[in-house]
């Protein structure tokens, strides 16, 4: 058949096997409603395959997947959020510690600071007191210096009066003298 | 025969059915059906077996192919339109495979056939106009009378409307059957124009020389008829999601 029709036919021939001779083939009415029941019957297979077990697997991959990347992002979020505040603790201990170490140092400033002014105030009055005695001493040895002033001018009048004039003068004169000479 | 660029569209019988005056038989056609049905099947459910939390290459595949019909079917339906999604999945794989098992030389291309996208068309819109009906009822008809038309025009707007309906199933039927029924012609007709010059008596030598010419097309046209087989199945995908997204929104 293929040799005597290759001869004759005119590039649109159909074989003697088709259902309808002659027409084309997609046009062919014949062969529709077998075309039909069999398209029904594996598109109907492959939409419950697909349904019942291909699309929910996938789909279950899919969401596995989509939580796996989510629960880890959640797990690096807490990590980081417990690293934060591991990071907010140390620095909350280390502002303290400066702060206990300020207090410190400020109590030992004003203690001692305290301790040299008590010092120095007791030091303060004992030298007040040393002063006082000092000038109470003076005072005394003034009053008793003044006291023998009299006495020696007394002598030494006597002394002078008597190389002046060869003659001592007399106790009541010399006081006398002694005392107008002295106010 | 072999030179002729219909014959590949030839349904030929392979067992016999005969039932109350309608031949069922088990065609080639059927059987390249079954094989579509077989190779997604197969290819979905061991490529997903390991069900691993990192893909293998076969998983990915099945992961990329999932999330593309998704992401299609979301961005032109919404979320609601994901209680479709096996219906598109299905109808994107099942076009796909079968347009790409039909490059394979001496296969049937079972979307060759109009009856074929007709009936995959008629399903797209008789769940669309169920679907519709069951969820909105009357409601649903508000999609031949769009939002803010000028009173005078709605008879004529619901007129259009209406038309450009029924031409939904026609045109996304046909779009389909042409595009993988022109590929393969041409194809054909190029890869015989080869055979012919090589085998044509009187050119001599320059025969085989001139035959490079239509081989390089048809080497070309193949790549195209890859692309085409893809971007059908993904526009069938799409235009199956719009009119899907109708019957969940009616209203424009």
């Amino acid at each position: 058949m293929a040799t005597t029709s290759a001869e004759t036919h005119t590039g649109t021939e159909v074989p003697a096997d088709a259902h309808s001779p002659g027409t084309f083939p997609p046009f062919d009415g014949g062969t529709f409603a077998s075309q039909i029941l069999w398209l029904a019957i594996t598109f109907g297979l492959l939409y419950w395959i697909m349904s019942k077990v291909a699309l929910p697997r996938i789909s279950g991959i899919l969401e596995d997947r989509r939580d796996r990347i989510a629960g880890d992002l959640a797990e690096a979020n807490r990590l980081k959020q417990e690293s934060d505040a591991a990071i907010a603790a140390y620095e909350q201990a280390l502002a303290e510690a400066r702060g206990n170490a300020h207090k410190i140092a400020h109590d030992t400033r004003a203690k001692l600071k305290a301790d040299v002014e008590a010092r120095r105030t007791a030091a303060e009055a004992g030298l007040a007191d040393k002063l006082a005695d000092a000038e109470k001493h003076i005072a005394e040895l003034k009053t008793t210096a003044l006291a023998n002033v009299g006495e020696i001018a007394t002598d030494t009048t006597t002394a002078l009066v008597e190389t002046l004039i060869g003659k001592a003068p007399t106790k009541a004169e010399l006081t006398k003298a002694v005392d107008s000479a002295m106010k | 025969m072999a030179n002729d660029p219909i014959h590949q569209f030839q349904i030929t019988k392979i067992v016999p059915i005969e039932m109350g005056g309608l031949d069922l038989s088990f065609t080639n056609s059927a059987l390249f059906m079954v094989a579509t049905t077989a190779v997604v099947s197969l290819f979905l459910i061991m490529s997903t077996s390991g069900r691993g939390l990192v893909p293998t290459r076969w998983q990915s595949m099945a992961e990329m192919s999932y999330e593309f019909v998704a992401s299609t079917l979301r961005s032109s339906a919404g979320n609601e339109g994901m209680r479709f999604f096996p219906l598109v999945f299905s109808l994107f794989m099942f076009v796909l495979i079968a347009n790409l098992i039909g490059m394979f030389p001496y296969f049937f291309t079972v979307t060759s056939h109009l009856i074929v996208t007709f009936a995959l068309a008629m399903l797209v819109i008789g769940t669309v106009v169920l679907y519709g009906f069951a969820k909105h009822g009357m409601k649903f008809l508000k999609l031949f009378v769009p939002d803010g038309v000028p009173g005078a025009l709605v008879p004529l707007v619901t007129l259009i409307e209406v038309i450009s309906f029924l031409s939904r199933p026609v045109s996304l039927s046909v779009r389909l059957f042409a595009n993988m029924l022109a590929g393969h012609i041409t194809l054909k007709v190029f890869a015989g124009f080869v055979v012919s010059l090589i085998a044509a008596d009187g050119l001599g030598v320059m025969g085989p020389v001139t035959a490079i010419l239509p081989l390089v097309m048809a080497v070309a046209l193949t790549g195209l008829e890859f692309l085409v087989a893809f971007l059908q199945a993904y526009v069938f995908t799409v235009l199956t999601c719009m009119y899907l997204n109708d019957a969940l929104h009616p209203s424009h």
